[in-house]
């Protein structure tokens, strides 16, 4: 029972607001600890799960450095944002009239939950597509449309930017029969005695999907409303 | 571990480790940030990690580990790299029109190209290495190479730009960029001292599992749940999977196994929307695009996230207990 303290410890730091890297390691020392934990247990004991604990860390971070690697890609968008790819991005969709940034966030998410569908979740992103195009162009809508934006409305189509790349990955990519999440499923599955074929796994995936583009569908339509209820008046108050 | 062809995740980290060393050597020399020696070890530690990792040992890698909290504890500043200004980027968007497009479009056709060429193509797996099922990464980091090279061709910036481009982005990431990764091998902490055979124990203990309705609930909530405080559903599903979905709903109930497993883990998707412990998803974006309540519990990508992840979850119990139970 004692090793939740771990979960514990990232509970309260989210609540105490510490540095997040923090609190991850002093989960898991603690985790260790606790996990070593007896009454008998003396200082040597308590010192050497302290090094185990540290040490199963740091395995686990040598065999995950993968997960960092997409930084890399940074040399290229910034390469690409200093030659005004945000500025070009905004500036191409402020020509099409119909756009708006529900509309265009709208394809972005049919885009994502598609392509995921069919295995291909590396072709968006926040470092690749949302912060250099995505973002931007959402952006350009709306000054196209309201002129230049107020924080509180800039930083909301930002965030909604954001929030689209990951629910249609998340909703898409297990429709696709060689994704990780479904390899884990079955997996998990077969060492209980059960099997499953990956592609019932996905078919499953399917009514989630479509219930998932659905109310996303709606929600980008009432933030269309919402920026049109706050940002229009403005503007035309602004003309007069 | 081979370093000629094909390509494989050993030449990706040696690419990793110069890009952060390269950082981390144009932080220190850059005199308009205050903390530049912070800038300098943080990145310096962690182009260590990928080019030595594999011969500091575990314990030295957790030391590694140790060092970068204690300085992204203390802090990093950002640096002012010299950049173009607003003006000259519009004049430059005018003046190259949509072909700036293409490169940033180079490195997920290479990535997608790549993928393909390993799987369906004899020629593919000895240009990048098929195994271990990393073959997109190496791709995605091949195609920003080449996707540098050809804006370095057309666009001539200076020849440090690429890299001090790169410096002023990964500055407004900060510390958060090796938040992912932390949580990762915090997972396996938790892994190795059972955290999921616990929660199990008591939420079989605790919780009521009546009816074939409760148990659903119960199952999919807590994939929310577990996932909001671990970040990550792939570290919920087999803790709650063993203490509710395979006992109570396949076992006891008769639900069907692979509707259970497809469901819950999309339940978990939907804890994944509304915890900053799922950083890579919702803390670095927040970074990225320099929203003002980054650091805040609930930013304002959770919070976009939060009114489409509840009505999902509550669909995700509803279409369980339908299509598990059909009778």
């Amino acid at each position: 029972m004692l090793v939740l303290l771990g979960i514990g410890v990232v509970v309260l730091g989210f609540v105490l607001r510490a540095n997040p890297l923090l609190v991850v390691m002093a989960a898991a020392l603690t985790t260790g600890l606790a996990a070593a934990w007896t009454p008998e247990a003396d200082l040597q004991t308590m010192y050497v799960a302290g090094v185990a604990t540290l040490s199963a860390f740091g395995k686990a971070f040598n065999d995950n450095r993968y997960v960092s690697v997409v930084w890399v890609v940074l040399m290229a968008i910034g390469l690409l944002e200093r030659a005004g790819l945000q500025e070009r991005a905004r500036a191409a969709i402020a020509k099409v009239k119909a756009a708006t940034v529900g509309r265009l966030l709208w394809v972005y998410l049919i885009i994502r939950q598609g392509a995921a569908a069919v295995g291909l979740t590396s072709l968006g992103g926040h470092p690749q597509m949302v912060r250099p195009l995505v973002a931007p162009m959402a952006e350009g809508a709306a000054t196209a449309k309201y002129g230049e934006l107020p924080d509180r409305e800039r930083f909301l189509i930002r965030s909604h930017a954001a929030a689209v790349d990951n629910i249609g990955l998340f909703f898409g990519e297990d429709i696709f029969i060689a994704i990780a999440s479904i390899l884990l499923i079955q997996g998990f599955l077969e060492q209980n005695g059960i099997l499953v074929e990956p592609l019932e796994l996905s078919l499953w995936a399917i009514p989630t999907a479509i219930t998932a583009l659905l109310i996303h569908t709606l929600r980008l339509w009432l933030l269309d409303r919402r920026l049109q209820r706050t940002l229009a008046t403005k503007s035309e108050g602004a003309a007069s | 571990m081979s370093y000629a062809l094909p390509l494989s995740l050993a030449h990706v980290y040696i690419v990793g480790g110069l890009f952060f060393a390269a950082v981390s050597i144009l932080s220190l020399l850059d005199k308009t940030n205050a903390r530049r020696v912070m800038n300098f070890l943080f990145w310096g530690l962690l182009a260590t990690s990928f080019l030595a990792g594999s011969f500091l040992g575990d314990l030295g890698n957790g030391v590694l580990a140790l060092g970068l909290v204690a300085v992204g504890g203390i802090g990093l500043g950002r640096g002012a790299p010299k950049t173009t200004t607003s003006e000259e980027r519009t004049a430059s968007a005018e003046r190259r029109g949509n072909f700036l497009f293409l490169p940033a479009l180079i490195i997920p056709a290479i990535a997608l190209a790549g993928t393909l060429a390993v799987k369906f193509t004899d020629w593919g797996p000895l240009i990048i290495d098929p195994n271990p099922s990393r073959s997109t990464l190496v791709a995605l980091v091949a195609g920003t190479l080449i996707a540098v090279l050809v804006a370095m061709i057309w666009l001539r910036p200076p020849p440090l730009a690429p890299l001090q481009e790169a410096r002023r982005l990964l500055d407004s990431v900060g510390w958060a960029a090796i938040l992912p990764q932390m949580l990762a091998s915090l997972g396996a902490v938790f892994v190795v001292a059972g955290v999921g055979q616990q929660v199990g124990l008591l939420f079989g203990e605790y919780v009521p599992l009546d009816t074939r309705t409760l148990a659903v609930v119960a199952y999919c909530v807590g994939m929310a749940l577990f996932t909001i405080v671990m970040g990550n559903a792939f570290a919920a599903f087999p803790v709650m999977t063993a203490a509710v979905g395979l006992p109570i709903l396949v076992h006891q109930f008769g639900g069907n196994p692979a509707v259970v497993g497809a469901v819950g883990m999309l339940a978990g998707f939907c804890g994944t929307l509304m915890t900053p412990m799922a950083a890579n998803f919702n803390v670095v974006p927040a970074n990225l695009l320099d929203l003002p309540d980054r650091n805040a519990a609930l930013n304002g990508v959770i919070r976009a996230q939060i009114p489409t992840a509840l009505p999902l979850l509550i669909a995700n119990i509803i279409l369980m207990r339908l299509l598990a139970f059909p009778s």
